[in-house]
């Protein structure tokens, strides 16, 4: 306790001087500090870095105080004169034990707490798969048949290039993860490409999603909220655009909110059924094409050259309707192209197939319809 | 260990072969690194490699002459032994990481993947499946990695290439006592006895890859076993030639009486390198093939 | 054995002992000076190289948008400063110290073998425009960090990454020659009377480093070759399709990454260890003690790697035995640092550039050594891994640990080197300019790092946007000193107030006390005696 408030102080002694030297104080929204968070773990992490910091302070003090000691008074424009001793066992133990008993002092907690933060699976309440994807993430409800895709927001986006006014400038998603209070959720982490990190510090977690294994952590959400984070493992090219927005609700309003994605999904698939025109595929295509595509093929098709081909005369895209889907359904092995046979649905796919064909530069001219991508699944 | 004069230690002054090496292992890597992009032919790899062929023949031939000249005292012969003595080390330390990476798969990757430890889930939805198992035949992906028929046996041809590199380090340590009693004839014989048994452990060693590759359908890209497996083999191979072509150079310097009971650093050098060919062979039929 | 006229007869040949002419005396050189010389210019040009990358990092993060370069043109650029940084700036800046001072720290001739020595060298500058010519090729410079992890450097990177997996290659070879030629002129060449524990300790620490050096680097020579071959050759060791994993990557690249950093800093620690005795006028406190810390910093130095992955989802007895080993490493550490504060206590002490420099690292050290520590706390990385809390903590370690001592050192021999004394003056104007700015620009990134910001991103939310542009103009800052720093290195070189042979009125060692600066071309000669 008296801890927090000493650090408070400091933190604002250190805030004060540099928003002196600080420029522009318009977004001036100071966090210096872990955040506390909202789960049993992510206060315990507090609580461990506070301990573990002063202890640092204090070491710190004292040999920056020895320091400062010897240089003001034994220094030679005082007169000072050379004594010569250069030995003595006794502070040698002294001061490797001395750091022993410190350094155990520490680990005793942190053993505590590392014990808990790795206890997922017991009594877990709620099991929700997130699955790391270039570059955005895909959150799956184990036990309740609801499973979509969260990405950078258009929003968001399309200021990359103006923050001002955005006031979660990059910290936006399209759809936010949903969780209930006080049930222990436990994580199922993993990657269909790369090595992500799933990470939203006011819940305690970060864990490395990886391709072919699955890691597993947990939190508890003891505050209804809205908890923002970030991919925490260098990914690749968007590796710094794949937030991830956690939002906390009652158990009511979380039943509520599933229902109406099972609602959502229902619909979805009765789309799949019907003809579609030219016109509302081009519409849609494009904004699958931006969400899911453009990042490695480029807004405008043209790729980047020795990395992402260009769509813009590719002769995939050109060639046959067959072998293009065949390329987005199943992707290539091997390679950045992933398959996006478990991201998009058959409404998606021939809307973004028909749009590479007949935009980005291409007129093919041809129109597929998702029952193509049905029959090609 | 010092001796009275530095005077006395050999400081060469000046020498062109180092810059060659760098130009033929620059060339060496720039080309093979173009010819896996198909940007170039595969001619400049052959080209950089017979420059550092010419680098080496220059250099060593350099350094026999000095040596034969009398120039290298004590304390530069003692040099040399520090100096091999730790490059074999390192050498050690290179197949560590692959050593390692064959632990890691027996004892972590693999196992974990069909749910050992704390990874329950990665078994449940990842690879139902899957079965762990070493020799692991069968990867968790098979369209990706082909499947093996048969995991390689240890007790035909790898238990007799172990008795051959046994046998050659018992020939190359004759060889050392032959020299030791100025025998030179012996010296010779004995060498030449060791550098055929090397070769032929390299040819058995291919012909066992073509039974791998052909009856077995154990293959580089047949998952971790034939990864790990062909890496190892393949890496040892290699040092077996370098090691067998180097006792090879030994044996034709022998034959020139080059060596005295006293001075023959070189030829210490190769069997030092030799006999850590061996051992680490010894590692390889335990880990590799035995167990 | 060795008779009389061979020797006349060797020696014969090569009677002028002094430098040949022209552009090949630095080609052809076996001289362990030359060499020294040679491999710290190469170090200070990639400190430039490394440190424009760096200031195109900053440039882009002194504003939250993207401004002036592309995400995947920013990657390459955080990839590149640090690859350079540390294989480039200053394990070369460590090799050259080690070739100019170990032979005329312990009465040698020269290196032990100085052809080889010429070749540790040569391979490196073929190695660096082999791995700097990537960012013109088409697909770009390496963009997967510096530690590369699989599979973002394996099946998802460019054609190039085959350039960049040569080049470490070809480091590797350099470094593990370079490090066996220190072993065998360490153990070797010692004149009569230098016995292991009259040695200078940045003797001991580079004798301690070069173990480290084999040890490691052919281990990362092996993790880019398993990289090689399953980019080529279709091998699985880190793919679980196969049965291999990402994660085993990981382990072998930090196997060798952190005693890599041990690397980075036990020579620095060795160059500590002489300037404070100097300039407190005082013997070093606790020798025997710094030479058992530093051994015992390396041996563990093997035993704590997977502190960088506790977010990987090791088992937890894993997690809890790499914690504890970590946090074990303070020991030794604090043992030197308390020896260099109780070698300054009661000390005469004055205050000379080489003398602050010391001062400043370890302050400085010890703040990074701190945040470690933190670090090295399992449950709470958790929320400090991959965000700019480490990016501070290693630059701390680094910056103000390697790169200041490699400065230290510079104005503390350089009066050996070349006879001349550096100008007092800038010496301190550089000092204190640089050390202010480093601060501005390390500093605030513990806060961001805190707050949330994770590192290796092009463009982050508002709410780090004031600490961004402080650490930007520190970083601009810090970026200009050093080339005033370039500009005291040539004036000093080109002339200056002649040093004494003795340079510093504490100065102690056979290279102050036994040879005139500059020193001959080929200095002991004759075997000096040692007390
Ligand atoms: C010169 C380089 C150097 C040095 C010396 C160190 C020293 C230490 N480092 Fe650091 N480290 C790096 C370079 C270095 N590091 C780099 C480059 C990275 C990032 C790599 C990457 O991901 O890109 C990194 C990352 C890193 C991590 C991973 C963080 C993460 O990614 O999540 C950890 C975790 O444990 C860590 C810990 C430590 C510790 C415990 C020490 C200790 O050795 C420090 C010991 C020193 C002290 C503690 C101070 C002095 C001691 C006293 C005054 C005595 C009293 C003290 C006590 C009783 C505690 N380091
Ligand atoms: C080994 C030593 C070392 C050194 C000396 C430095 C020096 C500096 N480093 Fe860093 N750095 C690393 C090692 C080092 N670094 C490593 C290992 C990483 C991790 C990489 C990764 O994530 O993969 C890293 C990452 C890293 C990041 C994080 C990038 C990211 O996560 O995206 C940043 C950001 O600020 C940074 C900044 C700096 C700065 C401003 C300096 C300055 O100290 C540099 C000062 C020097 C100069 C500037 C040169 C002289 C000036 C010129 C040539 C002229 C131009 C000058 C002006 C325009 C003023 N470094
Ligand atoms: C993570 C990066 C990435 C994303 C996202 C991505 N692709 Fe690709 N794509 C690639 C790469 C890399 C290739 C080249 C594969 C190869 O080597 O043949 C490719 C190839 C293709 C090709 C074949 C082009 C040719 O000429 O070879 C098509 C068509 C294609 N992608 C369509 C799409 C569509 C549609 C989407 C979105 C739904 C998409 N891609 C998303 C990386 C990506
Ligand atoms: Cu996903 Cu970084
Ligand atoms: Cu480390």
């Amino acid at each position: 306790m008296i801890f927090n408030k000493l650090s408070r102080r400091f933190l604002v002694i250190v805030t004060g001087l540099a928003s002196m030297v600080s420029m522009s104080a318009a977004h001036a929204e100071y966090a210096l500090n872990m955040t506390k968070g909202v789960t049993p773990i992510s206060q315990q992490q507090y609580g461990l870095h506070m301990l573990v910091f002063w202890i640092c302070v204090v070491i710190g003090a004292l040999v920056f105080g020895a320091m400062a000691w010897s240089i003001i008074y034994h220094r030679k424009s005082k007169g000072a004169v050379a004594a010569n001793f250069h030995e003595s066992t006794t502070v040698e133990i002294i001061w490797t034990v001395v750091p022993l008993l410190i350094l155990i002092g520490i680990a005793i907690p942190a053993t505590a707490t590392l014990l808990d933060l790795e206890d997922a699976k017991t009594d877990a309440d709620i099991t929700l798969q997130v699955t790391g994807i270039q570059w955005k993430w895909k959150y799956t409800y184990v036990d309740e048949d609801v499973s979509f895709i969260s990405s950078l927001a258009q929003s968001s986006r399309d200021v990359v290039n103006d923050p001002t006014g955005n006031e979660n400038y990059l910290l936006e998603v399209d759809e936010p993860v949903v969780l209930p209070i006080n049930k222990k959720v436990r994580f199922l982490f993993h990657s269909s490409d790369v090595i992500h990190a799933w990470w939203v510090p006011a819940l305690g977690v970060k864990q490395d999603s990886i391709p072919g294994f699955i890691n597993d952590s947990w939190a508890t959400i003891e505050k209804p909220g809205i908890y923002r984070g970030q991919c925490a493992e260098l990914c690749g090219k968007d590796h710094g655009f794949m937030p991830i927005v956690v939002n906390a609700v009652t158990e009511a309003e979380y039943q509520q909110w599933l229902v109406s994605k099972k609602e959502e999904a229902a619909a979805a698939a009765a789309s799949a059924e019907q003809e579609w025109s030219m016109k509302d595929l081009l519409a849609r295509g494009e904004t699958v094409y931006q969400a899911n595509c453009s990042a490695c093929h480029g807004p405008t098709g043209a790729g980047i050259p020795g990395a992402f081909p260009a769509m813009t005369g590719s002769p995939i895209v050109l060639g046959d309707a067959a072998g293009h889907i065949d390329i987005i359904l199943n992707g290539k092995a091997g390679t950045a192209m992933a398959a996006f046979k478990g991201q998009l649905n058959d409404v998606d796919i021939a809307a973004v197939v028909t749009y590479e064909r007949n935009a980005l530069g291409n007129s093919v001219g041809d129109l597929v319809q998702p029952s193509a991508i049905k029959n090609a699944r | 260990m010092s001796s009275a004069s530095n005077q006395d230690y050999y400081v060469p002054h000046g020498t062109h072969w180092p810059i060659i090496g760098s130009v033929g292992l620059a060339l060496t890597v720039v080309g093979f690194a173009n010819y896996l992009h198909d940007t170039w032919s595969a001619t400049p790899i052959f080209v950089g490699i017979a420059i550092l062929v010419f680098m080496m023949y220059g250099w060593f031939g350099t350094v026999v002459k000095e040596s034969l000249a009398g120039t290298y005292n004590a304390q530069v012969d003692m040099s040399f032994r520090w100096g091999m003595g730790w490059f074999i080390f390192s050498e050690v330390m290179f197949f560590a990481a692959f050593f390692g990476a064959l632990f890691y798969a027996r004892m972590y990757s693999v196992p974990w993947l069909d749910g050992a430890s704390n990874n329950d889930a990665t078994a449940q939805y990842l690879w139902p499946d899957f079965e762990a198992a070493w020799p692991l035949l069968m990867a968790p992906v098979t369209d990706k990695y082909e499947v093996i028929t048969k995991a390689m046996g240890a007790w035909g041809l790898p238990a007799l290439n172990t008795i051959i590199l046994l046998t050659s380090g018992l020939t190359v340590t004759l060889a050392h006592w032959a020299l030791k009693r100025r025998d030179n004839v012996w010296l010779v014989y004995w060498l030449f006895a060791t550098v055929a048994l090397g070769f032929g452990f390299v040819l058995l060693q291919g012909y066992e890859y073509v039974h791998a590759y052909q009856d077995l359908n154990l293959r580089l890209d047949s998952g971790i076993y034939g990864s790990t497996f062909f890496m190892l083999t393949g890496f040892h191979g290699f040092h077996v030639t370098m090691g067998a072509i180097m006792l090879l150079i030994i044996m034709i310097r022998a034959a020139k009486g080059h060596f005295s009971p006293e001075h023959h650093f070189a030829f210490e050098a190769v069997a030092w390198y030799w006999h850590f060919v061996d051992v680490v062979w010894l590692g390889l039929f335990i880990f590799v093939y035995w167990l | 054995m060795y008779t009389d006229t061979a020797h006349d007869a060797a020696h014969g040949e090569h009677h002028d002992h002094g430098p040949a002419k022209g552009l090949m005396r630095w080609v052809t050189t076996t001289n362990h000076k030359d060499i020294g010389t040679l491999y710290l210019w190469l170090a200070f040009t990639m400190l430039l190289y490394g440190g424009s990358m760096a200031m195109i990092i900053r440039l882009e993060l002194f504003q939250p948008g993207l401004q002036w370069v592309e995400p995947h043109f920013f990657n390459q650029m955080t990839t590149m400063h640090g690859l350079v940084m540390v294989f480039g700036a200053i394990m070369p800046a460590f090799v050259g110290l080690a070739n100019w001072l170990i032979p005329i720290m312990i009465g040698a001739p020269d290196m032990a073998l100085p052809r080889m020595n010429n070749w540790s060298f040569w391979i490196l500058p073929f190695a660096f425009t082999i791995l700097a010519s990537t960012t013109f090729m088409e697909g770009g410079a390496p963009a997967f960090g510096w530690t590369f992890y699989a599979p973002l450097s394996t099946t998802f990177a460019p054609d190039t990454t085959d350039f960049f997996i040569f080049a470490v290659h070809l480091m590797g070879i350099s470094s593990v020659m370079g490090a066996i030629n220190v072993i065998a002129t360490i153990l070797n060449m010692r004149a009569p009377g230098m016995t292991l524990m009259k040695m200078p300790l940045f003797v001991w620490t580079w004798l301690i480093t070069a173990y480290l050096l084999i040890a490691v680097m052919p281990v990362l020579a092996g993790a880019v070759t398993m990289m090689l071959t399953d980019r080529h050759f279709g091998t699985s060791f880190f793919d679980a399709a196969g049965g291999g994993d990402p994660v085993m990557f990981q382990h072998i690249f930090w196997f060798f990454g952190h005693p890599e950093v041990y690397i980075m800093i036990l020579p620095a620690f060795g160059v500590i260890s002489a300037i404070i005795p100097t300039f407190a006028r005082k013997p070093l406190f606790g020798y025997s003690s710094m030479v058992y810390a530093t051994a015992s910093i390396a041996i563990l130095s093997f035993m704590v790697w997977a502190h960088h992955m506790f977010t990987v989802g090791m088992p937890v007895a894993g997690e809890l035995y790499f914690m504890y080993a970590t946090i074990l490493i303070s020991v030794p550490t604090g043992v030197k640092v308390f020896n260099w504060v109780t070698t300054m206590w009661k000390g005469s002490m004055t205050f000379e550039t080489p003398m602050l420099w010391a001062l400043g690292f370890i302050v400085m050290f010890t703040i990074g050594g701190l945040s470690g520590l933190m670090l090295g706390v399992a449950p709470v990385d958790t929320q400090y891994h991959d965000t700019y809390f480490v990016v501070a903590h290693f630059h701390y370690v680094l910056v103000t640990g390697a790169l200041y001592s490699i400065i230290a050192a510079f104005y503390y021999w350089v009066p050996k080197w070349t006879g001349h004394m550096y100008d007092e003056k800038l010496g301190k104007i550089h000092f204190w300019w640089s050390t202010i700015s480093v601060n501005v620009l390390f500093f605030p990134q513990h806060f961001v790092g805190l707050a949330g910001m994770p590192r290796r991103i092009p463009d982050y939310s508002l709410q780090f946007a004031e600490f961004n542009m402080i650490s930007s103009i520190g970083g601009f800052a810090f970026g200009l000193a050093q080339i005033f720093f370039l500009y005291i290195v040539i004036k000093t070189i080109r002339g200056g107030v002649k040093a004494t042979d003795r340079v510093w009125e504490g100065a102690t060692g056979l290279e102050f006390e036994q040879l005139p600066s500059p020193p001959p071309y080929h200095s002991f000669t004759e075997a000096p005696t040692v007390k």
